[in-house]
């Protein structure tokens, strides 16, 4: 098989993501790689009980000010355009907080007051069980930069096989971080006004990145059908539900899975990557 | 002494902003003089982020001893404190009725900051 990436995204949370990335891991016969992007709240690990074996801190370039070279002449708190950087009568303070580490505060210092510290903003772990490699990133308390955490993830990814994204939810940055270059992307929602509403955005956003995708009805039978009716009416493939389950769900909070306890998803889970091109 | 006002408006009756980092403008008022100033805000008004910190600066840097507002966040207070401004909280009032109040010193003190980021 060809290396296929498969993002797994939803727009609303708790549709479903993880449930399905883990039971389409599990599905499949052949060497998988999972990357948990879910960076706020990793938990993939938890259902496919793979051991981390590494861990590797992710920083940023931050500023540093030298208080002796600094002229306060103001050039680098005028450049940067996300405030971190304010400078007085006393002195220039670096926010870190606020920094997008673009490093243009260092270029144009005149006086080269400003050299760039790492600054961490989470960690990746990884680990591998058999025939599944699983990596994930974990944000740091306190920090709100998240793309470049899901990017540090992506790169620890596999460059051939399978590799299946579990994707954050919301429609912005760290979606576009997460599932931009997959080569497809399986949107996950809920028969719902709620998982409605932001399918639309999340579709919305997959085609502005001109990323292939179709949904998964997850829980269905709940609610009612206007996910059907607007799908069709969009052009959007359903590739397939699955129905609302009890069991499923108590399995699920087990953390179990759901993979035994829906009849046939098995099955349609392990022809998927084929599917959707993979043997092309 | 030089006294910065928060204001959402110009005029005489200009109220107040209670807002400090996205007030519109700052009011500058010379005691000794009596000359006031403006200095427009509306760059951090519609700032993405940090908005409180740069409009200290331009408290700073319009060379307050003292600013009048309604609420000031920790990255804004860091700021003014660190370069000596005193900052004032006030209701709701006109410039005029927050400056009056202030001299008559019945306008306290804001000695940390009162709200949190992004109030």
């Amino acid at each position: 098989m060809r290396p296929l990436t498969i993002a797994v995204a939803s727009g609303k949370g708790g549709t479903g993501k993880t449930t399905l990335a883990v039971a389409l891991a599990r599905a499949i016969r052949d060497e998988v790689t999972v990357l948990d992007c879910d960076v706020e709240e990793p938990n993939a690990a938890l259902f496919l009980r793979v051991p981390f074996t590494e861990e590797e801190p992710v920083t940023l370039p931050v500023p540093e000010i030298d208080k002796e070279k600094c002229t306060v002449c103001g050039e680098c708190s005028r450049f940067c355009r996300y405030n971190a950087l304010v400078t007085t009568r006393s002195g220039t303070t670096v926010f870190p907080e606020l920094c997008h580490s673009c490093g243009g505060c260092a270029l144009v210092c005149p006086a080269g007051a400003i050299r760039e510290v790492p600054r961490l903003i989470g960690r990746t772990r990884s680990g591998r069980a058999g025939r599944l490699t699983l990596v994930e990133g974990e944000l740091e308390i306190g920090r709100a930069l998240v793309p470049p955490l899901i990017r540090a993830v992506r790169r620890r990814g596999a460059a051939q096989g399978l590799t299946i994204i579990d994707c954050p939810p919301g429609t912005s940055c760290p979606l576009v971080a997460a599932a931009g270059g997959a080569d497809y992307v399986l949107l996950v929602t809920e028969p719902t006004a709620f998982g409605l509403h932001d399918l639309t955005l999340a579709a919305a956003s997959l085609r502005e990145l001109g990323l292939p995708h179709s949904v998964i009805i997850n829980r269905a039978g709940l609610g009612d059908d206007r996910v059907e009716v607007w799908c069709r009416e969009a052009g959007i493939p359903v590739l397939f539900r699955i129905p609302f389950s009890r069991a499923a769900a108590e399995a699920q909070s087990r953390g179990e899975g759901v993979l035994e306890h829906i009849p046939g998803l098995r099955e349609l889970l392990a022809v998927l990557p084929e599917r959707l091109g993979g043997d092309a | 002494m030089k006294i910065a006002l928060t204001i959402s408006d110009r005029g005489p009756e200009a109220m107040l902003d209670l807002r400090f980092g996205r007030a519109a403008a700052f009011l500058v008022h010379d005691t000794e003089s009596g000359e006031e100033t403006i200095v427009d805000n509306t760059q951090n008004l519609t700032a993405a982020q940090g908005a409180g910190i740069q409009s200290a600066a331009h408290v700073v840097n319009a060379g307050a001893a003292v600013l009048i507002t309604g609420h000031c966040g920790p990255k804004a207070f860091q700021v003014l404190q660190g370069e000596g401004v005193r900052v004032f909280g006030s209701p709701a009032a006109t410039v005029g009725e927050a400056l009056a109040a202030f001299k008559a010193g019945t306008l306290k003190e804001i000695l940390d900051a009162d709200v949190e980021s992004h109030w």
